[in-house]
């Protein structure tokens, strides 16, 4: 194991722990940014789509698997982000960079508008309480008629930066490197909120929220940040959602999107930000996975073979595995790998054992 | 009249609503698990009912087919906790969510499998009976599930304040070790508890099979008698039934009275403005956080 030589107490709080660390996601970045050169237009479109999907990992992130308020219903601020976005650039002829901007602040809004009832529930309730606001987006964006354009939907406007038309189906490189933009952008500020006492409150508040309490954490202005700074990173996510898949209407974010987000980073990792990027990968690449095996299948077989729902079924199964044997997701596993690498052949089973624990309740009767 | 009407048609809805969420809240009192797989088992059980049953598959006689979905549903209620939920014994309850949530999507396409996507209805003695009181006219179908749920509430009340397992489910709840401690099988007890809700489930899905067809995507009316479980008080029996009613009642009289788009978000809207009132619910439960 490295360990690096502590010489001052910034050095705790620096972007990468050390220059390895940074070199590594430099490449990192250098090969997303080349991805365009090497794919075809359809793999470039899932790239796109693992990015975007990416970005409102990362806002669900936050609030669940930082500060620990579990959420049902984001695909609810994926669609304020969405329709925001698409109804300022078509009526207020906003260009791109200041509707997608405002696109976030009106989502970052109606999350802090959401949180101040929402700060009285806890756990379980919270969830219950998103699912609602969930299910009640679908009717609300229908009877938004005159705004959201209803059942038929709206079709995403065009993008235009410094002079260049940005289009997923014209130019997907040029949105996948948007896309790539937003996410950077994105993934840097959250890692520099972690480093932030807010970052570290979310945390405490996650951990035990009376121990927070104690040490001078106000709860209910750290839950109503960790809202609003989740809904807006989510509502970018929508506008380039809206842009991605091009006509939306009140059909596409259901309430099963917002339990897929929520699986994703589950499977993902919770609590790491590379665990939204896992599970996005994990959500975008089951399809494809899956139309490779039917075509082998069917070159096997000579017939296809077609079982409705398979994408979230094996989703579901892989998320059932997941919880029963690998609770840390994705990332945590990749951890326990390295440290099994680095510590070989010193490395115990015990040492991720879980604590047993046991549950109370908060009911008198 | 038509206010009668409409009163009788919302009590018969509101008691599936309140089935359903009896499981809910059967669940919550007895293991302190949240199961978002309770409408989907109720779908299931319907389809295993309706699978044994009807002349097109099985043709069983109907007490029979009812007698062998709600063993079958009880065993596959056993079989869950046994098998998955009692791996995470003792984590947060956001696992045991996220868990059922999966689960009841695999028990989706399970079904969509077995019996196809097409609506299908039971056939049921019960199902197209209809009774005249005066001017009001009443299915036997809406009396039998007003019975029914009202007599099973009142047992499953009496089994949690009466009997020793009634009060072994409810200590096994409130502190596991300590119901350890007292020599309380919890693990076993909380098998016992699934195996019931999985039973209950299947009394509520073949009643709201003989009310109307069912098709795998049945099983989302459960997010609705989830929203009937919060309303009343989780964990509160009672207050299951009374979430049922008030749902069930609330939506044909917004569709009747303000406008059909509006009965779909009335029992949501319901949900989110008594979790603000009463976060937690009307027969609440909880009365101060302990540290």
């Amino acid at each position: 194991m490295r360990t690096t030589f502590q010489t001052s107490y910034l050095q705790d709080v620096r972007l990468f722990p050390d220059v390895r660390r940074a070199i590594r996601y430099a490449a990192l970045v250098a090969l997303a940014a080349a991805l365009p050169l090497v794919l075809d237009d359809f793999l470039l479109g899932e790239a796109t789509n693992v990015l975007i999907w990416a970005v409102a990992g990362m806002g669900l992130m936050v609030l669940t698997g930082h500060a620990g308020q579990a959420s049902l219903g984001h695909a609810a601020f994926l669609a304020v982000g969405c329709y925001a976005n698409a109804i300022l650039m078509e009526r207020v002829d906003l260009p791109f960079v200041a509707s997608f901007l405002a696109a976030g602040a009106i989502t970052g809004l109606a999350g802090v508008l959401i949180a101040i009832p929402a700060l009285r529930l806890h756990g379980i309730y919270l969830a219950i309480a998103t699912l609602a606001l969930s299910m009640l987006t679908e009717d609300i964006i229908v009877l938004a008629e005159p705004w959201t354009g209803g059942v038929t939907g709206l079709v995403a406007p065009d993008i235009t930066i410094a002079g260049a038309q940005v289009d997923r189906y014209g130019s997907p490189d040029l949105f996948y490197w948007l896309c790539l933009v937003v996410a950077l952008i994105v993934t840097l500020g959250y890692r520099n909120v972690l480093r932030t006492p807010l970052g570290r409150a979310f945390v405490a508040i996650r951990d035990s929220e009376i121990s927070a309490q104690a040490m001078g954490v106000n709860v209910a202005v750290t839950k109503a940040c960790a809202f609003g700074l989740s809904c807006m990173v989510t509502g970018w996510a929508g506008a380039l959602m809206g842009h991605f898949i091009y006509t939306f209407n009140h059909e596409v974010f259901t309430v099963i999107i917002s339990i897929q987000l929520l699986v994703m980073i589950v499977i993902g990792g919770l609590g790491s930000i590379q665990g939204a990027y896992w599970g996005a990968l994990v959500l975008v690449g089951i399809p494809q996975v899956i139309n490779i095996a039917r075509d082998g299948a069917q070159a096997a077989l000579g017939s296809s073979i077609v079982i409705p729902g398979i994408e979230t079924g094996l989703f579901m199964a892989i998320l059932i595995l997941f919880i029963l044997f690998e609770p840390r997701g994705i990332h945590g596993r990749l951890e326990k790998w390295k440290v099994y690498v680095e510590l070989f052949p010193f490395c115990r089973r015990d040492m991720f054992r879980r604590q047993k624990s046991y549950l109370k309740t908060e009911r008198m009767r | 009249m038509e206010i009668l009407q409409l009163i009788v048609s919302g009590l018969a809805n509101g008691c599936i609503y309140g089935l359903i969420a009896l499981g809910f809240a059967l669940i919550y009192k007895a293991a302190e698990q949240v199961n978002f797989a309770q409408g989907d088992l109720m779908m299931f059980g319907a389809f295993v009912a309706l699978g044994l049953t009807n002349d097109s598959h099985l043709g069983l006689p109907f007490w029979v087919a009812c007698i062998g979905a709600v063993t079958a549903m009880a065993v596959l209620g056993w079989l869950l906790e046994r098998s998955v939920l009692r791996r995470v014994f003792g984590q947060s309850q956001i696992a045991v969510v996220i868990l059922t949530i999966a689960f009841g999507f695999l028990l989706r396409i399970a079904a969509g499998l077995i019996w196809g996507h097409d609506p299908l209805t039971l056939e049921s003695p019960i199902a197209g009976v209809n009774q005249h009181f005066g001017g009001l006219v009443l299915g036997l179908d809406e009396l039998t599930v007003i019975a029914v749920t009202l007599v099973l509430t009142a047992i499953l009340f009496g089994f949690f304040s009466r009997t020793k397992l009634g009060i072994a489910m409810q200590a096994s709840s409130q502190n596991q070790l300590a119901a350890y401690y007292m020599g309380i099988p919890v693990k076993r007890i909380h098998g016992l508890t699934w195996a019931l809700a999985g039973a209950i489930a299947a009394v509520a899905g073949i009643l709201f099979a003989s009310k109307g067809s069912i098709d795998p995507n049945t099983g989302l009316l459960g997010i609705k008698a989830f929203a009937a479980a919060v309303i009343g008080g989780f964990g509160s029996l009672p207050g299951a039934l009374a979430g049922g009613l008030i749902v069930g009642l609330i939506e044909p009289f917004a569709a009747r009275y303000v406008a059909s788009g509006y009965s779909q978000i009335a029992p949501y809207a319901m949900l989110i403005l008594v979790l603000l009132i009463r976060p937690h619910g009307l027969f609440a439960q909880i009365h101060a956080k302990k540290v």
